[in-house]
C-alpha cells in the first residue's frame, strides 16, 4: 500500500493562514520535510504560501498542475469543513479532478490547539503525511447529478415559515406548509405591540396570513405533523399527518356559530398562553388561517358522554363530522425548511419566583395577551383578580436565561420585550414599573433609542438579578405592603439589597426549543446543539443551511431571534432554494458505497445495516447493491463486509489505511531535531 | 513514530504516546474543529482519521493503527440518537465493544481504545476527553507493537489472524473470563460505556 | 424493615435528645431498621475545613469507611442532621468525582488502618429517606391521631434539598415534601416561605446581629402566619429557633412565642404516642399550649434543682491577686451599632 509506485506527482501547499498557522507550526519546516522525506512517496514539490486560500494561492495549485503536470494534491490548511470546496474547484479548473486533492487540517486541529511550538510542527508534518499517503490512492470521481423537485415543505407556520413560503410561492413554486396548531401565525399571532416600532403585531401579520391562506401555490396543512421523512435533496417523500378536524373544510364557512353554541369551556394554553378560555370547538382568533374552526375531543361533551352535538345541530352548513378520521398525505419535495420555532421557558422552574404559586406572578406571553385588545382582558392590565389594576409592576429580566441552571445562552429578545411592556404598562396605567436587569442589550435598529425612550418615561432601573419575589412580609415598616408582593433585589450598582413592593411581577422568562426539538431533529436528521437548538451549517456564512443537504432552517428553531431575524431567515432560506429550483439539478458528493460483485458472497450482512434501504439483494445474481441514489454514503456497510466485496469511494479501505499509515510513518521518528519533550496545555475542566 | 519518544521515557523524561483518532465527519471532528476555533487546548498527541460515519470504523483500521505504532486509539462519534445516519454509531458501538474485548486477548489493555461520543457543539467536551485519554493511555507506557510486528514487515496478516482467532475464541465461550495477558487486566470489568448524555 | 446504617451525630444525643426518642419511636412503624455506624465520629460541622481541608475531609471519610465495613446492609448512610448529612454527603461525592483527592484521604485513614471505596456508600437525609422511600401512604396509614387543627410551618433548612448533589429532589427552593407529609398527619400547613432560608448556623454565636436577625425573620413569618408549631427535620435549625428566641425577643423587642419541634415528634403524635416519650416538654420555647389546642398533654418540665445557697461559688474578686486588668474591648457587634 506504499505510496507513490504509480509514479504520481503529488504537490503539498502548506499555508501559513498569516499567523494563525505560521504562529504555532514551523511552516517551513513543514514544507522541507515535506519535500525532503515524502519524495519517496510522490512528492514533487512543497510550497508554503501566506494564504492559500487567497486567489494568489489557488493560481499558485493550478499552475503547478498545468506546468509541472501535478496529478495530486495536499493542501495543509484549515479543516476541510471550510476550504475543501475551495482547492478542488482551484484544481478543476486546471484541468486535474477535484476528488484528487486533499485539504489536510493543521489549523482547527493543530496549531489553534497546541501551544508548543515543536509538537505542533512535529504534528503538522504527521498530519501532511497522512494527506500524501491518502492522496496516492485516491481515484478520479464524478459528483453525483440529483434532479431538484420544485416544491418545498415548510414546516412551521410562524413568521419565519409564512415569509419562506410566501417567497418561494410568489416565485412561482409549489409550498407544502406544515403547522401544528389550528391556526398558522405562530406566537407572533399573539403580540400586540412589536418593539421596538410599537406597530400592532396583527396589523402587519393578517395580511401576510391572508396571501398564504389565498395564494394558489400554497398547501396548507394545519392542525398537522410530518410524521416521517426519506429520500435526499431533490426528492424528499414526507408524511403528513392531518389531525381529524371533526369539521368539513370544504363545508365550513368560518362564521363561528359552531363556537357560540359549544357548552364546553376550556383554558386556553396555546394562544392565550393559560390566561383565557376557549371553547371546545373552536378557532384560536378571529384572524385564524384557515378560517375552519377544529373541534377539540378531549374537551367535547359528545365525545365524553355520547351526547350533546350543540355544534353540528346549530352549524348552517352541516360541516359538523364526528366521524372524520385522522389522515395521512405523502408529498414529494426538492427541499425542506424547518421553523419550528420556540417554546416558553416554564418559569415554575425558578421556584423562588413563585410564578404558578404567587397569583400575581405572569409569564411574557400572559402579559402579552392580557396587553393584547383582543385578548382575555379587552387590553386591561390588571391583577389575576381581574379588576385591580397595579399600583407598581416588576419586570424580572433573564428568567431562565444566562444562569447556568436553566439555560446559559441569551434569550435575545427579553431586554426589548421587557422595555415594551415598561412602556405598555405606563401607556394603559398610572403604574410606577421596575425593570430588574443584568445588562440591557439593545444592539438592533432603533433598539437603543427605545431604551432612552423608556427610560425617560420615568421606569425604574435596577442592576441584580431578583432573588426572590415573596408574598412575605420580613420587617415591621412593609405593614403596609400586606398583601402585595415584594421583590428581593441586589442593587449592583449601589450595593444595597432592596425588597421592591409591587403588585404584579412579568417574568421575562427564556426561549426554549420545543419539547420534541430532538424528535423533530431526528426526523430530518438535523444536529441539535446540546440545548435543542438547530445547527446551522455555518455560524457565520452559513446561517440558514443545516448540515443535511437539501435541508434549511429559519427562526428561533436555530436559537432565539426577534421578528425581523426570523424574516430575514425565512427570506435567505427561500432564496437558497430558489437558486437550486432555477439550477434544476445539484451536483452531490460522490462518497458512495458500491458492490463489487465477484467477491460478494451473498451473505446479505450488509442488507439490514443500512438505514436508507439503499441495499437490496438481487437473488438473480445472488449478490447485493447499493442504489446510488439513496445511498448517504456513511460506509458502515464497507466496515461490516465480511468478504471486503463493498467499496466506498472518497473513503475506501485503501485510502484509511493508507491515511493511517501516513499518519503514523517511521519516517517522523528520525531527527531533524530532537524534538523537546511537548507539555501538554492544561485543559480546563 | 515512537523510537524517538521511547528514547525519551528510556532517558526519563516524560512518555509522549501517540494516539490515532478516529472521528466522524458530522459531530466529532466539527467538535474538533469547535475546540479549534474557540482556541481550547488539549495535547498535541492526538492525530484525527476522517471518515464520514463512526459506522465506517472497520475493526482492522484498529487493529492496523495499532500495528503501525500508536499507543492508543480513540473512536468518537455522535451522541446515541443523533447520528447523521441515524443508528450507524450504535453499529460501532456494537463493534467497539467487541474489539474491546478481542484486544484484550491479544494482550493490549482495552483502556487503550476508548470511546468518546462528542455533538458538533462539544468543543470543549471533545478537548477534555482527548487530555483524559492522554493521561491515561500516557498512563499505561508505550505499546511498543510496532516493534513486535516489524520482523512481518508490517504485515498485519499475523496479528488479524491472532485477532480473528481470538475472537473466535470469544465466541465459542463467552461466559469464561479472558486468561490475564501480560499487562493486561481482564478481571477487572470493562469501563461502562454511556450511551446517553 | 429497611434496614440503614444510621450515623447519629453529634446533637442527637446533646441538644437535640427529643429528636433521638421520638425517632426511636416512629422508626419502627415507618419500617424501618436503623443500624448505627459503629464508633463514628464528628462529622467535624463546618469548623474543620477552614483549619485543614484535608483532616476535614479524612475525618469524615472516617465514618464512611466504618459505614461500608458494614455487611448486611444495603451501604446506605442516614443521618438526620442536615449537617452530618450534607458534609458526609459532600465528602463521599468529592471521593467518588476526584480520583486525587479519595487517594490524598486514603492514605490519610490508611494510619488508621482504614480505606474508603468511592461510591460504596450512599448518604442520605433521614427526612429525605421517610419522603421518598416510606412515602405518605405508609405515613398516612399509621396516623391514629391526626393533628387536626394544629396550624403548622413546615420549615427544611437550606441544607436538605440544596446542594442536592444526589438529585433526589425535584423541587429544591421551595419544596412541597414537608407540606405533603404534615398534611399526610392531618395538620392545618402554611405556606411557609422562609422554608429553605438559612437559621443563621453559628452565627448566633459569631454574629449575633447577623444571626438573631435571620432568627427574627423565621419567627416574624411565622407570626405573621398565626402559626402554633414550627417543624424542622435539622438539630441546628431547631436550637436556634429554640434556644435563641428569647434574645431575639430581647433584642428586637419583640414577643414572638413560636415553639419548634422536630417532624418525627410530630410523626410520634399522630401515631399516637405519649408526648413525654418523644421527648416534648425539654423545649425552652414551650410547645404546651400549642399541642393543648389538638388535646396533647405535655408534662411539666422538671425544675431544676435549687442550688445550695453555701455551695454557690465564689467570684474571683478582681484586684485581689496579682494579675494586671485586661484591657477592656468594646464590643466589636456593639461597636457596629
Amino acid at each position: 500500500m506504499s505510496a507513490g509506485q504509480d509514479g504520481e506527482r503529488i504537490g503539498v501547499y502548506v499555508c501559513h493562514c498569516g499567523s494563525n498557522i505560521a504562529g504555532k507550526v514551523d511552516v517551513a519546516a513543514v514544507r522541507d520535510w515535506a519535500a525532503e522525506r515524502l519524495g519517496s512517496h510522490g512528492v514533487v514539490l512543497a510550497r508554503d504560501n501566506k494564504f492559500m486560500c487567497s486567489s494568489t494561492g489557488q493560481e499558485l495549485i493550478e499552475q503547478d498542475i498545468r506546468e509541472l503536470g501535478l496529478t495530486r494534491v495536499v493542501v495543509a490548511a484549515c479543516s476541510p469543513h471550510m476550504h475543501e470546496k475551495t482547492f478542488r474547484a482551484a484544481c478543476a479548473r486546471a484541468g486535474l479532478n477535484p476528488y484528487l486533492c486533499e485539504l489536510v487540517s493543521i489549523r482547527e486541529q493543530v496549531s489553534w490547539v497546541h501551544s508548543d511550538q515543536a509538537a505542533a510542527t512535529a504534528k503538522a508534518k504527521a498530519v501532511v503525511a497522512g494527506g500524501v499517503y491518502r492522496v496516492a490512492e485516491h481515484a478520479p470521481l464524478e459528483p453525483i447529478r440529483v434532479a431538484i423537485n420544485p416544491t418545498t415543505l415548510v414546516v412551521g407556520g410562524g413568521i419565519a415559515g409564512i415569509t419562506t413560503a410566501l417567497e418561494l410561492a410568489d416565485a412561482g413554486f409549489p409550498v407544502h406548509l406544515v403547522e401544528r396548531e389550528p391556526s398558522i401565525g405562530g406566537h407572533m399571532a399573539q403580540f400586540d405591540k412589536t418593539f421596538p416600532t410599537l406597530d400592532c403585531a396583527a396589523c402587519i401579520l393578517t395580511p401576510k396570513m391572508n396571501e398564504v391562506g389565498t395564494h394558489p401555490n400554497i398547501t396548507l396543512h394545519t392542525w398537522s405533523e410530518v410524521t416521517n421523512v426519506s429520500g435526499y435533496v431533490g426528492s424528499f417523500q414526507v408524511t403528513i399527518r392531518h389531525r381529524a378536524r371533526y369539521v368539513n373544510a370544504d363545508l365550513c364557512t368560518g362564521c363561528g356559530i359552531c363556537q357560540e353554541k359549544c357548552v364546553e369551556r376550556v383554558v386556553d394554553e396555546a394562544y392565550e398562553a393559560g390566561l383565557g378560555y376557549r371553547k371546545g370547538i373552536y378557532m384560536p382568533f378571529p384572524q385564524a388561517i384557515p378560517k375552519v374552526p377544529v373541534l377539540d375531543r378531549e374537551h367535547c361533551v359528545y365525545f365524553e358522554k355520547g351526547t350533546c352535538k350543540a355544534c353540528e345541530k346549530f352549524c348552517p352548513t352541516g360541516a359538523i363530522d364526528f366521524t372524520q378520521e385522522d389522515d395521512e398525505v405523502t408529498v414529494e419535495v426538492g427541499n425542506i425548511v424547518v421553523a419550528t420555532g420556540f417554546r416558553l421557558f416554564d418559569p415554575r422552574r425558578v421556584e423562588p419566583y413563585g410564578y404558578g404559586r404567587l397569583p400575581n406572578v405572569f409569564t411574557s406571553l400572559e402579559f402579552e395577551r392580557m396587553s393584547n385588545a383582543a385578548g382575555p382582558t379587552g387590553g386591561r392590565i390588571v391583577l389575576r383578580d381581574g379588576v385591580t389594576e397595579p399600583r407598581a409592576v416588576g419586570i424580572v429580566h433573564c428568567v431562565g436565561s444566562r444562569d447556568r441552571n436553566y439555560n446559559e445562552y441569551c434569550s435575545a429578545i427579553c431586554c426589548m420585550q421587557s422595555l415594551k411592556f415598561a412602556h405598555l404598562v405606563r401607556e394603559h396605567t398610572d403604574a410606577d414599573v421596575y425593570e430588574f436587569y443584568i445588562d440591557i442589550r439593545a444592539p438592533g435598529k432603533a433598539f437603543d433609542e427605545f431604551y432612552q425612550r423608556v427610560l425617560e418615561e420615568g421606569t425604574v432601573f435596577v442592576r441584580g438579578r431578583v432573588a426572590e419575589v415573596t408574598d412575605a412580609l420580613r420587617f415591621p415598616d412593609e405593614a403596609e405592603h400586606d398583601g402585595r408582593l415584594i421583590v428581593q433585589v441586589e442593587d449592583t450598582l449601589a450595593g444595597v439589597q432592596r425588597r421592591v413592593p409591587v403588585d404584579m411581577v412579568v417574568l421575562s422568562a427564556a426561549l426554549e426549543p420545543p419539547k420534541d426539538a430532538y424528535d423533530v431533529a431526528r426526523r430530518f436528521g438535523l444536529s441539535c446543539s446540546s440545548e435543542g437548538w438547530v445547527i446551522e451549517r455555518h455560524p457565520k456564512l452559513d446561517p440558514v443551511a443545516t448540515m443535511t443537504e437539501g435541508i434549511f432552517a429559519a427562526g428561533c428553531a436555530l436559537g432565539p431571534r426577534d421578528i425581523p431575524s426570523s424574516v430575514a431567515n425565512g427570506a435567505a432560506a427561500s432564496a437558497r432554494i430558489l437558486g437550486r429550483i432555477y439550477q434544476g439539478e445539484m451536483l452531490l458528493e460522490p462518497v458512495r458505497a458500491t458492490v463489487d460483485e465477484a467477491r460478494c458472497s451473498g451473505c446479505k450482512v450488509c442488507n439490514d445495516l443500512c438505514p436508507y434501504n439503499a441495499i437490496t439483494f438481487r437473488a438473480d445474481a445472488g449478490v447485493s447493491a447499493v442504489s446510488p441514489a439513496l445511498c448517504q454514503g456513511c460506509g458502515t456497510c464497507i466496515a461490516a463486509c465480511p468478504a471486503g466485496a463493498m467499496t466506498g469511494t472518497g473513503f475506501s479501505d485503501d485510502q484509511v489505511m493508507a491515511q493511517i499509515e501516513g499518519l503514523l510513518s517511521a519516517s517522523l521518528a528520525a531527527p531533524p531535531a530532537p524534538v523537546e519533550v511537548p507539555t501538554p496545555e492544561a485543559v480546563p475542566a | 513514530m515512537s523510537d524517538q519518544t521511547r528514547a525519551a521515557a528510556a532517558d526519563g523524561s516524560r512518555f509522549e504516546p501517540v494516539i490515532l483518532g478516529f472521528t466522524c465527519n458530522w459531530c466529532s471532528y466539527r467538535a474538533a474543529d469547535l475546540a479549534g476555533t474557540a482556541r481550547i487546548g488539549y495535547p498535541p498527541n492526538i492525530r484525527l482519521v476522517r471518515l464520514m460515519c463512526s459506522g465506517r470504523l472497520d475493526p482492522t483500521f484498529v487493529l492496523a493503527a495499532f500495528a503501525r505504532g500508536a499507543d492508543g486509539v480513540v473512536v468518537s462519534g455522535c451522541w446515541p440518537g443523533e447520528c447523521h445516519y441515524q443508528v450507524q454509531n450504535l453499529r460501532m458501538l456494537g463493534r467497539f465493544l467487541l474489539l474491546r474485548r478481542t484486544i484484550a486477548r491479544l494482550g493490549i489493555e482495552p483502556a487503550r481504545l476508548q470511546l468518546v461520543w462528542a455533538s458538533a457543539a462539544e468543543g470543549q467536551r471533545f478537548a477534555r476527553e482527548i487530555a483524559r485519554i492522554t493521561e491515561e493511555v500516557r498512563a499505561l507506557g508505550p505499546l511498543g507493537w510496532s516493534a513486535a510486528t516489524d520482523g512481518a514487515a508490517g504485515d498485519l496478516a499475523g496479528v488479524l489472524e491472532a485477532a480473528a482467532g481470538a475472537e473466535a475464541a470469544d465466541g465459542a465461550a463467552p461466559a469464561l473470563p479472558a486468561e490475564p495477558v501480560d499487562g493486561a487486566d481482564p478481571a477487572s470489568p470493562a469501563e461502562p460505556v454511556e450511551v446517553a448524555r | 424493615m429497611t434496614r440503614l446504617l444510621y450515623y447519629p451525630g453529634c446533637s442527637m444525643s446533646g441538644t437535640a435528645r427529643g429528636y433521638a426518642s421520638s425517632l426511636a419511636a416512629v422508626a419502627g412503624p415507618l419500617g424501618l431498621d436503623l443500624h448505627e455506624v459503629p464508633d463514628w465520629n464528628c462529622c467535624g460541622a463546618s469548623e474543620y475545613f477552614s483549619i485543614g481541608p484535608l483532616q476535614g475531609y479524612a475525618l469524615i471519610a472516617r465514618n464512611l469507611a466504618l459505614a461500608e465495613r458494614e455487611e448486611g446492609l444495603d451501604r446506605t448512610v442516614v443521618a438526620p442532621c442536615s449537617q452530618c448529612f450534607v458534609n458526609l454527603a459532600k465528602t463521599a461525592r468529592y471521593l467518588h468525582t476526584d480520583p486525587a483527592f479519595a487517594g490524598r484521604v486514603n492514605d490519610a485513614l490508611a494510619a488508621g488502618g482504614l480505606s474508603c471505596t468511592p461510591g460504596a456508600v450512599d448518604v442520605r437525609h433521614l427526612f429525605e429517606v421517610i419522603v421518598h422511600d416510606v412515602g405518605m401512604d405508609t405515613i398516612r396509614a399509621r396516623v391514629t391521631h391526626p393533628l387536626r387543627g394544629l396550624r403548622v410551618a413546615p420549615y427544611l433548612g437550606c441544607l436538605v434539598t440544596r446542594p442536592d448533589s444526589g438529585e433526589r429532589w425535584r423541587e429544591k427552593e421551595h419544596p412541597h415534601a414537608f407540606d405533603q407529609m404534615l398534611e399526610a398527619l392531618g395538620a392545618e400547613v402554611v405556606d411557609y416561605p422562609p422554608r429553605t432560608d438559612c437559621c443563621g448556623g453559628h452565627l448566633s454565636q459569631i454574629s449575633p446581629s447577623m444571626g438573631l436577625e435571620m432568627l427574627r425573620r423565621l419567627l416574624d413569618a411565622a407570626a405573621r402566619l398565626d402559626v402554633d408549631v414550627i417543624a424542622t427535620l435539622c438539630p441546628m435549625c431547631q436550637m436556634n429557633v429554640d434556644l435563641y428566641q428569647s434574645e431575639v425577643n430581647r433584642r428586637f423587642r419583640t414577643r414572638y412565642h413560636v415553639p419548634i419541634l422536630f417532624f418525627t415528634q410530630l410523626l410520634g403524635l399522630a401515631f399516637g404516642a405519649d408526648a413525654a416519650a418523644l421527648g416534648i416538654g425539654s423545649e425552652v420555647v414551650s410547645a404546651r399550649a400549642a399541642l393543648a389546642k389538638i388535646g396533647v398533654e405535655v408534662p411539666e418540665p422538671e425544675a431544676p434543682e435549687p442550688v445550695a445557697a453555701g455551695a454557690r461559688p465564689r467570684k474571683p474578686r478582681p484586684g485581689r491577686g496579682p494579675e494586671l486588668p485586661m484591657p477592656r474591648m468594646p464590643d466589636p457587634e456593639e461597636a457596629e451599632e
